[in-house]
C-alpha cells in the first residue's frame, strides 16, 4: 500500500514556487468586483445617523475615497420623484447622509444635483446623476450614487494578499476534512465518498447543539466527539464486516456511494433544506493584519488547523500508534506478522477521520454557512487534494489541499468566479497527466 | 390516489420513456463497468455531450441528425480525452478524474460566460418543435391505455416507441459485441488485468475501446432525454445521476445483456411505487422532503443490494466471485 516518504525539500520549494508565482500572476487581472475601501453604507448605520427608524423613504449616502479615506460631500441635494412629479428631497449633511420620506412602496427616480457636488467630488460615470427605476418594496430602500474614479480592476496590494489568505484558510480547512480521507485510503484502500457525509455531520451537530444553547466551543468540541464515534460506527458495523466478506474494494466504493445518497437526504429530512448561518460566524468584521484583511474567525479557523495538523503530524511520526497506522498502511499482513493489531489500529483511523472531518465541517461551516449538502460540494475539493498530494499520503493531503484552496480563491480574481471550481478539478487533471502519483505520492501508484 | 392508481402511474414511468432512457443509458455503463470493470463516476458528462449537442443544434437551426453526430462526437472526444491519460493509471484514478469532469462539464455549461453556446444556467429550450422530433410521430391525438391511470399521450408512446427502439438495436450490437473475442478480453480485464497482458493483450486500448463505446452510448441515451424534455439546462446533468445509472445496473446485474433493461424498469417501478406509497401515507409532507425520502431509501437501497445480492437481478453469483467483487 502508500509508502509515507520523508518529506523532500526540494518538493516543498517546488509547491512554494508555484504558489509565488500565481502572485504577479493575479497581480495583472483586469476585471473583478468592487473594492469600496469603507464606502459601505448598512441599514443600521442609515436609522443610527437618522436618528431613529426610517419609515417610509429612500435612504443612502455619498462617499468618495479620496487619498485612501471615505470622506463625504456636504450639501448635495437629492430629489426622488415618481413620474413627472417630485416626491420629496433633502440635502445631505456633513456625513454624506441623505434620508428622503416617500408616500411608499412603488417605483422612483432619484436624482443627483451635480452643481452642489463640493470641489474635489464627481460621478463615476457623469450620467449616472439619475438612478431612473429605484423600486421599493419594503418600505424603505437605498439609494446608492458612485462617486470618484473607477476603481473596479484597480486592486492594491492588499487584495492580493488577503484573497492569497482567504485561500489559504480554505485550503487548511479542506486540509483538515481531507486528511482522513487520505489516511482510511491509506489502511484499507477505500475510497469513502461518504467522507463528504462526515463532513456534513458535524457542522450540523454544532449547529443544533449551539441551537439549543449549549456555547459554541463546548458544541464544537462534542460535534467532534460525535463525529468520531460516528467514525467508529461505521467501521464496526459496515466496513468491518464487508472487509471480512473480502468484499473487493470497486464494490465497497458503490457501498460508500449509496451511505453518501442516503445520509445525505437523512440529513436534508432532519435539517431542512436552507442553509443557516452560526450564530458565532455572524457579525464578523474584518481588520487589517499588515497587508491582510481578515476576521477573528479567519485567524481562529487557521490557527485550530494549523494546531490540529500539527498535532496529527506528531502522533504519525513521534508515537507508537503513529508507528502502527504507518505500518498498516505500508503493508498490512506484515504489520499484522509483527504484531500489530490491524482491526483495531483501522478503527483508531476510522475514529480520527470521523473527528477531523467533523472539525473540518464545523469550520467550513464557520467559514460560509452550515448546509445539508455542504460537504458533498466540498467532496470535489477533498478528491482533489488527496489525489494531488498523492494518494493515501496523508502529508501530500495536507499540501495538496493548500495548493487546491490558494489556486481557487486566487483564480477567482482573474476570471470569472463562476469557474472558480473548474480551475482546482482542471489542476487535478493536470497533475494526474504530468506526474500521476501526485505531488508527494509514491511512483508504484502509477499504472 | 388509490393504491390501484400508484401501482398502475409507477408501472408507467417504468415501461415509458423513463425507463428505456436509464435503460439505454445504463447499458452504456454496463459496457464499461459491468463487462470491463471500469469505475466511469462521470457517465453523466457523456449523456450531457447527447443532450447538449441536441441543443446546440436546435439553437444554430440544424437537424436533428447533425445534433446527434454532434453530441455523440463530442462523447468520443471526451472519452478520449478522459481514458487516454487515466486509463493507464489505477481505478482509483478513474473513478475521481470521471467524477471531477463530469462536474466541471456542468459548471461550465451553468457558467455566465458559456450562456451564448450552452444558454447558461437557463439552458436551450424549444428543441422537440425545431429539430421536428415528433413530426413523423405515426400515433393519432388521443390517449392509448388501459384503464385511468395507465395513460400515455401520443406524444409519450412516440418518445417511447423511439427509445425502447434504440435500447433494443443497441442491446442486441452489445451483445453480439460482449459474445465475440473482443468481448472476452474485455471480461479477462475485469477479472485479471494482469493476466490479460501477460497473454499479449493490449488492455489499455480495449478499456479504451469500451470507454468510448459506452460514454457515446450514453450520449444517444442523453440526446432522446433532451428531445423527450424539449429543453436542456445544467441543473439535470449532476452526480446522483450517474449514482442511479449505478443502481440500475447492479440492480439488473453488472455484465449481463440484460441487465440494464431489467434493472431501469424495476428501479423506475420501485422508485415511483415508493413515492405514490408516500404521498398516499403521509400527505401532508412538502415535496422536497418526500424527494428526500424517496433518494435516501435509493441510497438505503444501493447499499444493501451491493452487500446482499451483487450479482443483482440477472446475474450469477459464480461470475461475481470469478471477477473478485
Amino acid at each position: 500500500m502508500s509508502h509515507h516518504r520523508p518529506l523532500r525539500p526540494w518538493r516543498f520549494a517546488l509547491v512554494l514556487l508555484v504558489l509565488v508565482a500565481l502572485w504577479p500572476a493575479a497581480a495583472r487581472a483586469q476585471e473583478g468586483d468592487d473594492a469600496d475601501a469603507g464606502c459601505a453604507f448598512t441599514k443600521r448605520e442609515a436609522i443610527e445617523a437618522n436618528g431613529g427608524p426610517l419609515g417610509s423613504a429612500i435612504w443612502g449616502r455619498l462617499c468618495q475615497v479620496r487619498e485612501g479615506k471615505p470622506s463625504y460631500p456636504e450639501g448635495v441635494e437629492i430629489t426622488v420623484s415618481q413620474g413627472e412629479e417630485e416626491v420629496g428631497s433633502a440635502t445631505t449633511g456633513a456625513d454624506g447622509v441623505f434620508v428622503i420620506e416617500i408616500p411608499g412602496n412603488g417605483t422612483y427616480e432619484v436624482s443627483l444635483d451635480v452643481e452642489t457636488l463640493p470641489k474635489g467630488f464627481s460621478l463615476t460615470d457623469a450620467d449616472r446623476s439619475t438612478l431612473g427605476n429605484v423600486r421599493v418594496n419594503l418600505g424603505d430602500q437605498q439609494a446608492a450614487f458612485r462617486l470618484g474614479e473607477d476603481t473596479r480592476g484597480q486592486r492594491d496590494f492588499s487584495d492580493y494578499a488577503t484573497t492569497f489568505a482567504k485561500g489559504l484558510r480554505l485550503g487548511l480547512i479542506i486540509a483538515v476534512a481531507a486528511v482522513g480521507l487520505s489516511l482510511v485510503y491509506g489502511v484499507t484502500g477505500l475510497i469513502n465518498f461518504a467522507h463528504a457525509e462526515l463532513v456534513t455531520f458535524g457542522a450540523i451537530v454544532a449547529f443544533a447543539l449551539s441551537d439549543a444553547g449549549v456555547p459554541f466551543w463546548l458544541a464544537v468540541a462534542l460535534a467532534v466527539v460525535a463525529g468520531g464515534a460516528l467514525g467508529l460506527a461505521n467501521d464496526r458495523l459496515l466496513w468491518r464486516p464487508l472487509r471480512r466478506r473480502n468484499m473487493a474494494l470497486i464494490s465497497q466504493m458503490v457501498v460508500s456511494i449509496g451511505l453518501s445518497i442516503a445520509a445525505r437526504n437523512i440529513f436534508q429530512i432532519v435539517f431542512g433544506p436552507n442553509s443557516r448561518r452560526y450564530v458565532a460566524a455572524a457579525g464578523q468584521r474584518e481588520s487589517a493584519y499588515g497587508p491582510f484583511r481578515l476576521t477573528t474567525n479567519d485567524l481562529l479557523i487557521m490557527g485550530i488547523s494549523v494546531a490540529v495538523l500539527v498535532a496529527l503530524t506528531v502522533l504519525l511520526r513521534r508515537t507508537r500508534l503513529g508507528t502502527a497506522i504507518r505500518a498498516t498502511a505500508d503493508n498490512q499482513d506484515l504489520a499484522a506478522s509483527s504484531g500489530i493489531a490491524v482491526d483495531r489500529i483501522i478503527s483508531i483511523v476510522w475514529i480520527i477521520c470521523g473527528a477531523l472531518a467533523a472539525l473540518g465541517g464545523i469550520l467550513y461551516g464557520l467559514s460560509v454557512t452550515v448546509k445539508y449538502d455542504m460537504g458533498f460540494i466540498l467532496l470535489l475539493s477533498l478528491f482533489a487534494a488527496v489525489v494531488l498530494g498523492g494518494l493515501g499520503n496523508a502529508y501530500g493531503a495536507v499540501l495538496g489541499a493548500i495548493v487546491i484552496g490558494v489556486v481557487q480563491e486566487m483564480s477567482g480574481l482573474f476570471i470569472d468566479t463562476a469557474y472558480k471550481f473548474v480551475v482546482a478539478l482542471l489542476v487535478l487533471i493536470l497533475v494526474l497527466l504530468i506526474r500521476p502519483q501526485g505531488i508527494l505520492g509514491s511512483r508504484e501508484r502509477f499504472g | 390516489m388509490s393504491w390501484i392508481s400508484v401501482f398502475a402511474l409507477a408501472l408507467q414511468t417504468a415501461v415509458g420513456f423513463q425507463g428505456a432512457s436509464y435503460a439505454l443509458a445504463a447499458t452504456g455503463l454496463n459496457l464499461q463497468f459491468g463487462y470491463t470493470g471500469l469505475s466511469n463516476f462521470g457517465h453523466v458528462g457523456f449523456l450531457m455531450m447527447g443532450a447538449y449537442g441536441m441543443a446546440i443544434a436546435s439553437d444554430r437551426g440544424w437537424s436533428i441528425w447533425v445534433g446527434l453526430a454532434l453530441g455523440i462526437g463530442a462523447a468520443v472526444l471526451l472519452g478520449l480525452a478522459l481514458g487516454i491519460p487515466t486509463l493507464r493509471l489505477r481505478a482509483d484514478y478513474l473513478s475521481v478524474v470521471t467524477i471531477a469532469t463530469a462536474e466541471i462539464l456542468r459548471l461550465v455549461a451553468n457558467a455566465r460566460p458559456s450562456a451564448p453556446v450552452t444558454g447558461a444556467s437557463r439552458g436551450i429550450g424549444g428543441l422537440s418543435e425545431s429539430l421536428g422530433f415528433f413530426r413523423p410521430n405515426f400515433f393519432p391525438e388521443g390517449k392509448y391505455g388501459i384503464g385511468n391511470s395507465f395513460l400515455f399521450s401520443s406524444r409519450q408512446l412516440w418518445s417511447m416507441v423511439v427509445a425502447w427502439s434504440c435500447v433494443l438495436v443497441v442491446t442486441l450490437l452489445v451483445r453480439a459485441w460482449v459474445r465475440s473475442p473482443w468481448g472476452r478480453v474485455l471480461r479477462a480485464i475485469r477479472e485479471d488485468e494482469d493476466a490479460a497482458r501477460a497473454l499479449g493483450k493490449n488492455v489499455v486500448v480495449f478499456k479504451l475501446q469500451s470507454f468510448v463505446i459506452g460514454g457515446s452510448i450514453g450520449a444517444l441515451a442523453g440526446a432522446l432525454i433532451a428531445l423527450d424534455a424539449g429543453s436542456v439546462n445544467p441543473g439535470r446533468w449532476i452526480a446522483p445521476l450517474t449514482f442511479a445509472l449505478y443502481t440500475v445496473v447492479i440492480l439488473g446485474g453488472a455484465g449481463t445483456v440484460w441487465g440494464p433493461v431489467v434493472g431501469a424498469v424495476t428501479y423506475w417501478f420501485l422508485l415511483d411505487f415508493v413515492d405514490g406509497a408516500l404521498n398516499n401515507l403521509w400527505f401532508d409532507v412538502s415535496d422536497t422532503t418526500a424527494g428526500a425520502v424517496r433518494l435516501a431509501l435509493m441510497g438505503v437501497g444501493l447499499m444493501l443490494l451491493m452487500i446482499y445480492r451483487p450479482q443483482g437481478i440477472l446475474g450469477s453469483k459464480e461470475e461475481m466471485l470469478a471477477s473478485g467483487r
